[in-house]
């Protein structure tokens, strides 16, 4: 990046979609636009929370969602570290549209079938679309052929809605750090992988911090669905991005 | 020249139908079928889906009573977590299925009647077709649609604050429920939804009365086409509480024969498979069921509100009885084979449901928290239930990793397969027979006979594309010598 990246004291002054802010060093766009209440969109950052059980944020850059221009030039909102003078186009039309494009291939791409799924009402990706209002898709489905593992006796997971953001992959690990899933192979033939013995010895609250985690539900709990009424899903009354300032840490880093 | 009239499509049913007519050279009718041409794989499809899915998925076999589909799987479910078989529930979780289950008789036999049905009585199943439809029916009779229009919210309404939605919610779940019944909820269904008293309990009650008064009435004036039009001896079968009452949400297999005589005595409905069997046959995708020991040609059944109340012994609400006791006093005790007596049969439990409706609402234990109980897991569930159309027949195996490897599914429809085909054959003799031309009206009529059962056709088959709309006319040997399209 040509940008020179400030030292950690230093207040950083940019402007997102003309709103002048102040950010810390250090910071990415996201987490300056999460600060000063501004919604940037995603689905495999993931910020720190009591409820999620997170230390510190995660920012694995696969999605593509949190897309901006700095400067003019698109780049992960999540990823990219303020500087000082940014110039952020965020919410834009163009801006949108590509983000509407990317959910249409995330549903194209794998097999949701939003009706049956535990996750609906609770999905970001579902939420993301009824956001950008995606209607139908303007892409072929892939139909892809996908299993669904049950082996584990605690989490069952549905490849077929995996968007392999990779949040399970950085935030569920064992005391020791251990991982507890995983890449594997490579392009259209990645998929995600349990470790079957760590996964195995799973807690209750570990297992529900999974299925927190994951955006989608490719990770749910076994034996159990359907338990949160109607009424009572996380975006049943407020849609995606009408919150944006997290409500236990105000944004701050913990 | 011996013909072949096909009509399609068959109006005011929900699902796509067809019907053949074969006349021979002299215009008498040989032979008419009733063709479920449409097919939705959905006992495949929820095959490697967890077991917890299958009330949730299976509910969009239906989109007039998802509840029945949504309520039979979770009693299925109930079984695979080991809480009983309809009797393991907590009292909260089986009031509050109990009161989605009426709320969903409730709206879907109104529906039945006054959108569906009604048009052909209201004004004659000769009347002009612009006329005999539903809004004829808002244009000429304006209270008794409005009416219709408000049974039916409040039904939808109940549905809603029990399983969530009006459509395809989630409140059942395996072992239970996910929610109880909000003080605020239970006054606003006593007192009237959004303090308006149109939308109360004892206006359903009230309502309910009027319009079982109406067909009476209506009968009154009509009896030789109400109890002439496709009427034909049958056997009977539905779920029945244990010591026979009319029991809609669960209860033992029970049949009775065209005199009346137990057939099937109170058979546990985990034990279907030795009370049923289903027969293939080439020309519809809809199998035919039948009574295992008495074999198809003699083992067919009728299964819905006329079916209900020729097996049943009481109805376990008194207005509904007082009603049924003027029912069944009408065929001198002995069951009643006359078709479009399933609207008198289906509007006693219309009356039913709004009574139970009331009694469940004026029960605390709906407001009870206790909502699921769980037990020693197995592989198997059965699920069986008094659905509006019918009885409706789940079952599911699911292997040791919770994934469904078998489903089996007997829907209202497809039991009621043999008898509707048979209504179809007994109005076309009656309308067809010697004439040389088919007209409007008695095309009509063979739908009237089907809408006396049913006017919801593509559950049953489970469909797959549009069929397109024509008329086909055919020698024979089989060649095309007309067509008609419809609404292509
Ligand atoms: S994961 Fe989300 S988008 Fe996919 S089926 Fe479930 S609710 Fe729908
Ligand atoms: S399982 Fe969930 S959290 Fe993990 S990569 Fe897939 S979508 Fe992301
Ligand atoms: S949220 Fe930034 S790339 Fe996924």
């Amino acid at each position: 990046m040509s940008e020179t990246i400030a030292t950690a004291s230093e207040t950083i002054t940019l402007t997102i979609d003309g709103q002048e802010i102040q950010a810390k060093a250090g910071q990415t766009i996201l987490q300056a636009a999460q600060k000063n209440g501004i919604y940037i969109p995603t689905l495999c950052a993931l910020h720190a929370t009591k409820e999620n059980g997170l230390k510190t944020d995660i920012a694995p850059g696969t999605c593509r969602i949190c897309t901006v221009k700095v400067n003019g030039r698109t780049m992960a909102a999540c990823t990219t570290p303020v500087a000082q003078d940014f110039i952020v186009e965020n919410d834009t039309e163009e801006l949108n549209d590509l983000r509407k494009t990317i959910v249409e291939l995330l549903f194209v791409e794998g097999n949701h079938f939003c009706p049956s799924c535990e996750k609906s009402g609770s999905c970001d990706l579902q939420a993301l679309a009824y956001r950008y209002q995606m209607l139908s898709p303007r892409f072929r489905y892939a139909f892809s052929s996908r299993e669904v593992n049950a082996e584990s006796p605690k989490l069952l997971f549905d490849r077929n809605r995996c968007i392999l953001c990779r949040r399970c992959v950085l935030a569920i690990t064992t005391e020791d750090g251990k991982q507890l899933f995983g890449f594997t192979k490579r392009g259209d033939k990645s998929g995600i992988i349990m470790d079957e013995e760590l996964v195995k010895n799973i807690s209750e609250e570990q297992a529900q911090q999974a299925m927190h985690i994951c955006p989608v539900g490719a990770i749910i709990r076994k034996e159990k669905g359907f338990d949160t009424p109607f009424g009572q899903r996380k975006y049943d009354h407020n849609p995606i991005g009408s919150e944006t300032v997290c409500t236990t840490c105000n944004g701050e880093k913990s | 020249m011996a013909q072949k009239i096909t009509i399609e499509p068959v109006t005011r049913v929900e699902g796509h139908g067809k019907v053949t007519i074969h006349l021979d050279d002299n215009h008498q009718v040989t032979e008419s079928r009733l063709h479920i041409v449409e097919f939705r794989g959905f006992e495949r499809f929820v095959c490697g889906r967890p077991f917890w899915e299958a009330p949730v998925l299976v509910q969009r076999l239906c989109g007039i009573c998802p509840v029945s589909h949504h309520l039979a799987a979770a009693k299925a479910m109930d079984m695979l977590v080991g809480a009983g078989d309809g009797n393991g529930l907590t009292p909260v979780a089986e009031k509050m299925r109990r009161l989605m289950h009426y709320g969903q008789i409730f709206q879907s036999h109104v529906l039945h009647f006054f959108h569906l049905a009604s048009p052909d009585l209201l004004f004659g199943m000769d009347a002009d077709p612009e006329r005999r439809n539903v809004i004829g029916v808002i244009l000429e009779h304006p209270d008794l649609a409005k009416q219709a229009v408000l049974m039916r919210k409040y039904g939808q309404e109940i549905i809603a604050a029990t399983a969530g939605k009006k459509i395809h919610g989630t409140g059942a779940v395996p072992g239970g429920i996910n929610k109880n019944l909000s003080l605020e909820d239970r006054d606003a269904f006593l007192n009237g939804i959004n303090g308006n008293p149109d939308l109360s309990a004892d206006k359903m009650i009230e309502w309910s009365e009027a319009a079982l008064a109406l067909l009476l009435d209506y009968h009154s004036s009509h009896t030789d086409f109400l109890d002439g039009f496709a009427t034909f001896p049958s056997n009977h079968l539905s779920l029945v509480r244990p010591d026979g009452a009319l029991d809609l949400y669960h209860g033992v297999i029970r049949a009775v024969d065209p005199e009346g005589k137990r057939i099937v005595n109170d058979v546990d409905s985990r034990d279907y498979l030795d009370v049923v069997e289903e027969e293939v046959r080439s020309w519809s995708y809809m199998k035919f069921p039948y009574i295992k020991k008495l074999g198809p040609k003699e083992g067919w059944y009728r299964v819905g509100p006329l079916a209900r109340l020729n097996v049943c012994d009481f109805i376990p609400s008194p207005k509904a009885q007082a009603a049924f006791e003027q029912f069944r006093a009408y065929t001198k005790g002995k069951p009643n084979h006359m078709s479009m007596h399933y609207h008198w049969a289906r509007l006693i439990e219309t009356l039913h449901a709004a009574e139970m409706m009331k009694e469940l609402l004026l029960d605390p234990d709906l407001q009870g928290t206790n909502l699921v109980t769980k037990g020693e897991r197995c592989g198997e569930g059965i699920g069986l239930l008094e659905a509006p159309r019918g009885t409706l027949f789940h079952h599911y195996r699911v292997n040791e990793q919770d994934l469904i490897t078998m489903c089996n599914l007997i829907v209202s429809t497809t039991n009621n397969n043999e008898p509707m085909n048979r209504a179809v054959n007994a109005a076309a003799v009656a309308q067809m027979t010697g004439k040389a031309e088919i007209t409007e009206p008695m095309m009509n009529a063979v739908e009237v006979a089907i809408r006396a059962y049913d006017p919801c056709l593509s559950c049953a088959t489970h469909a797959m594309g549009q069929m397109p709309l024509e008329v086909t006319l055919y020698d024979a040997a089989g060649a095309v010598v007309d067509q008609q399209r419809k609404g292509m």
